[in-house]
């Protein structure tokens, strides 16, 4: 049998995503991908991989995988989590772990995000979809049979195994962006009133239960278009706030349609997406207006600031297991047994 | 940089910026062959040109979406190349294209709406499939599911709004109508269009280059096929046979 890894539990939304299927909107064909890329960046470098490595995106809580090869690195990265080996120590994400045969990870609840990134090193050994690894589920496409893992699958590996040696870590992850989610007003800004303008910029909004990955509809005062709410069809870039009838904004993420016929107010800039991806039901934002340029310059910084963080990635040393017998030759076990050793 | 978020004529594109990840330029606000000429034609010039930091294009109705990786380039660098295109750039040439579309409007199974469709525009079922099959369509955009076309425009006659409660699941296949416009859908999935017939066609395949044969300003007509031929067809199209044409 090839190398994979056995999904003995599911998560609740866990999907195989690279950072999207790009070339094919005019096709219809969405652009699906990570909600948080920077997530998926981390995950990717902490194992050393190259950036747009597919690697499994877990929604609020994670799978439990079992190894089914000799070894494989692997790395929870884009939230906290609690995890741990199934009848071993507990595992910090952010720090890569080499798991061998037979051993079961268990990736439970997400903390902090919504969003984790368990990258695995070399990859999964999947076929690629008009370019793209991304699984797009309303199109069944990409990942794996272009739906989410359901226990028993089984996810081949690239590398046959992983070699034993230090492994790599964050000491502290990457602090969360504060302030107001920025936006560029339009293209449609000219189809609401000046008070729903005021309104978008001004009020405070909160994720509703009504999110998924293609999208999040915002609970907060309603959105008065000037006139007709709907419009003849037109292109749809990730992070357009749409606003339907109710009034509702829908801030439309990795998944949403091409095109669509409501008009848009504003569309989150680039740099902000992955903070988008983050959101849980019931987090508060804010929006805030920049300039399309101001826009480009928080893009360029974003990557700078990405790229900073993945300059401090640091060798990190290997999770110890409970080795009964190693301990007591090592005269070892009537300490304290650190299951999270410190960074050196 | 001017140009952008500056309304003026309605026959001058407007140039507006969408998140500093894309431009929006806008020829109009309405389903016109015209305008959607002027869409492809933009949409060529831009290909042929080729810019630094151009990701991908997306034609639709009356706008062209170009989206950018704003590392490389910017909405002011960008919307400059795009408004010298547009000064040079004319409409596109006619449909160089027609497909054959055979589609079976037979059987409340593939033909679910016909009869509520005849009911409620005073046609016999008959007669919706003779106007259905007589008109010639272009493909003006594709968009709302992977390889989904949307073609017009429909005869007078045929024209309804969208169904009251949308369908969870329509199948792979359907030839609908709403509003002005005809589509098949590529894929199953939810729909509220209604349903006057079934393709044996497969109009979105992932292992193909492109994975849609049918592209924008494309004209399509539509060849009414009885139940025989239909299932005949559906057997090659899933053995991967491509039972649509172009006509000569």
């Amino acid at each position: 049998m090839t190398a994979a890894l056995e999904v003995i539990a599911p998560g609740l939304h866990s999907t195989v995503q690279d950072l999207g299927r790009f070339g094919c909107q005019r096709f219809g064909v969405p652009v699906a991908g990570a909600l948080d890329a920077e997530g998926l960046a981390l995950a990717n470098a902490l194992v050393g991989n190259p950036r747009d490595t597919a690697a499994l995106e877990i929604l609020h809580a994670g799978p439990t995988l079992a190894v089914a090869a000799e070894a494989v690195r692997v790395v929870l990265a884009g939230a906290e989590a609690e995890m741990a080996l199934v009848g071993g120590p507990r595992i910090a994400p952010w720090r890569s772990i080499r798991l061998v045969r037979g051993e079961r990870l268990r990736i439970g609840a997400l903390s902090g995000s919504a969003t984790a990134y368990l990258a695995i090193a070399g990859g999964l050994a999947l076929p690629p979809v008009l370019g793209s690894l991304s699984t797009y589920v309303r199109g069944r496409l990409g990942g794996l049979e272009g739906r989410p893992l359901a226990a028993g699958d089984r996810l081949a590996l690239a590398a046959a195994s992983a070699e034993p040696g230090m492994e790599r870590g964050l000491e502290r992850p990457p602090s969360a962006p504060q302030g107001p989610v920025r936006v560029v007003l339009g293209p449609q800004a000219d189809h609401f009133t000046a008070e729903a303008i005021e309104t978008l910029l001004d009020a405070e909004f909160t994720v509703s239960a009504a999110a998924d990955r293609m999208g999040m509809r915002l609970d907060g005062p309603r959105l008065t278009h000037r006139g007709a709410y709907d419009i003849v069809s037109d292109g749809i870039a990730t992070g357009a706030i749409q606003v339907p009838g109710s009034g509702q904004p829908i801030v439309l993420l990795a998944d949403h349609q091409t095109t669509g016929g409501y008009p848009k107010i504003a569309t989150v800039i680039a740099a902000d997406l992955p903070r988008l991806g983050r959101l849980r039901p019931g987090d508060r934002l804010r929006f805030t207006a920049v300039e399309a340029a101001e826009a480009e310059q928080a893009h360029r910084a974003a990557a700078a600031a990405l790229a900073s963080i993945i300059a401090r990635i640091r060798p990190a040393p290997p999770v110890a297991r409970l080795d009964l017998a190693a301990l007591w030759r090592e005269n070892l076990v009537s300490g304290a047994i650190a299951d999270d050793p410190p960074f050196d | 940089m001017a140009r952008i978020e500056e309304a003026t004529q309605p026959s001058t594109p407007r140039i507006l910026p969408v998140g500093g990840g894309a431009l929006v330029v806008e020829f109009g606000t309405t389903v016109d062959p015209a305008v959607n000429a002027r869409v492809l034609a933009l949409d060529a010039a831009l290909a042929a040109a080729a810019p630094p930091g151009v990701v991908e294009t997306v034609p639709t109705f009356r706008s062209l979406m170009v989206h950018y990786d704003p590392g490389v380039t910017g909405a002011a660098a960008l919307g400059e190349t795009i408004a010298g295109l547009l000064d040079r750039a004319g409409e596109a040439p006619a449909a160089e294209r027609t497909w054959r579309i055979p589609v079976c409007y037979q059987g409340d199974d593939l033909a679910p709406d016909l009869a509520e469709v005849a009911a409620r525009t005073g046609l016999a079922p008959e007669d919706v499939i003779a106007i259905h099959t007589g008109g010639r369509y272009r493909v003006y955009m594709l968009g709302f599911l992977p390889g989904f076309p949307y073609m017009g425009d429909l005869d007078r006659r045929l024209v309804l709004p969208r169904r009251a409660d949308p369908r969870v699941r329509v199948p792979a296949g359907a030839v609908a109508i709403a509003t002005t416009l005809t589509a098949v859908y590529p894929v199953e999935s939810p729909g509220g269009w209604h349903l006057i017939g079934a393709s044996p066609a497969r109009l979105f395949d992932p292992a193909r280059d492109p994975p849609v044969p049918l592209a924008p300003g494309d004209a399509v007509v539509f060849e009414p096929v009885p139940r025989e031929r239909f299932a005949a067809l559906k057997a090659r199209a899933a053995a991967g046979e491509p039972v649509i044409a172009e006509a000569p």
